[in-house]
């Protein structure tokens, strides 16, 4: 099946990225396809290279990359959310995109389901 | 009308759903929300919105926000009609819950029962809620 991916949450407040990032893995596990993961809302701050949580926590900023780099999984941030909270290209982690929400949309149209990690 | 349209989208048409369940202050939700509503209209998808829990707030009449220093955006859902987006559904139980009828919302409503907003959600082929 192909997935789309919305992330509504920043890291670490919420569960939602992590939920996210466990369920884009067992996809992939399974061999399902994830057609994108898009970032939105306060979902934008999982994007940033400057995350940097203690050593023993996980570090989902890296986990992300990680899996982009890994299965080529492609991770779009909106860029109206993203200029909003001081994201941009001089920021943003390995494997990540700035990009409009006409990605979110087009995710929708083009997987089979689109799974919301939100509040 | 319709025509006109196609020349800016010819991809397959999914009915999208936004389901706003939060108020449209104290949180940024309905107001981005409402950009992805705009997006997809513009990408001609089939678009219905729900307000349910405290979401019904964001279409209620009169909205002030003079005193809090966030735009009042309320205006937006009135000109929704402009982008063909006319598919607005409110959850019965919500609005009753809140003290509050349609005649209080500044658009036009279906009012359903949670019942009846379930059924309209399996019909979807995307549900968005924030």
């Amino acid at each position: 099946m192909k997935f789309g991916i919305l992330v509504n949450e920043g890291p670490f407040t919420h569960q939602a990225s992590d939920s996210a990032l466990q369920f884009v893995t067992a996809a992939l596990k399974k061999g399902h396809e994830i057609v994108r993961v898009f970032f939105y809302h306060d979902g934008v701050n999982n994007s940033t290279k400057f995350s940097d949580p203690p050593s023993d926590d996980r570090n989902i900023v890296k986990l992300w990359s990680a899996l982009a780099e890994e299965h080529g999984v492609e991770l779009i941030v909106c860029v109206a959310a993203a200029m909003r909270r001081g994201i941009n290209d001089e920021v943003l982690a390995p494997g990540f995109q700035i990009s409009g929400l006409g990605q979110l949309v087009e995710a929708g149209i083009n997987a089979d389901r689109l799974v919301v990690f939100g509040d | 009308m319709a025509e006109e349209f196609d020349d800016e989208f010819d991809g397959p048409v999914k009915r999208f759903l936004f389901v706003n369940r939060k108020a449209p202050y104290g949180t940024v939700y309905a107001l981005e929300s409402l950009e992805v509503v705009l997006i997809s209209a513009a990408f001609d998808q089939d678009v219905s919105l729900v307000f349910m829990d405290d979401g019904v707030f964001q279409i209620v009449k009169d909205q002030n926000t003079d005193g809090i220093n966030i735009k009042n955006f309320s205006r937006t859902y009135r000109a929704l009609e402009g982008y063909d987006v006319e598919k607005l559904y409110v959850e019965k139980e919500s609005l009753e819950a809140r003290g509050l009828s349609e005649d209080d919302l500044l658009v036009p409503v279906e009012v359903l029962d949670s019942k009846a907003l379930s059924e309209l959600m399996n019909a979807q082929d995307v549900v968005i809620s924030a």
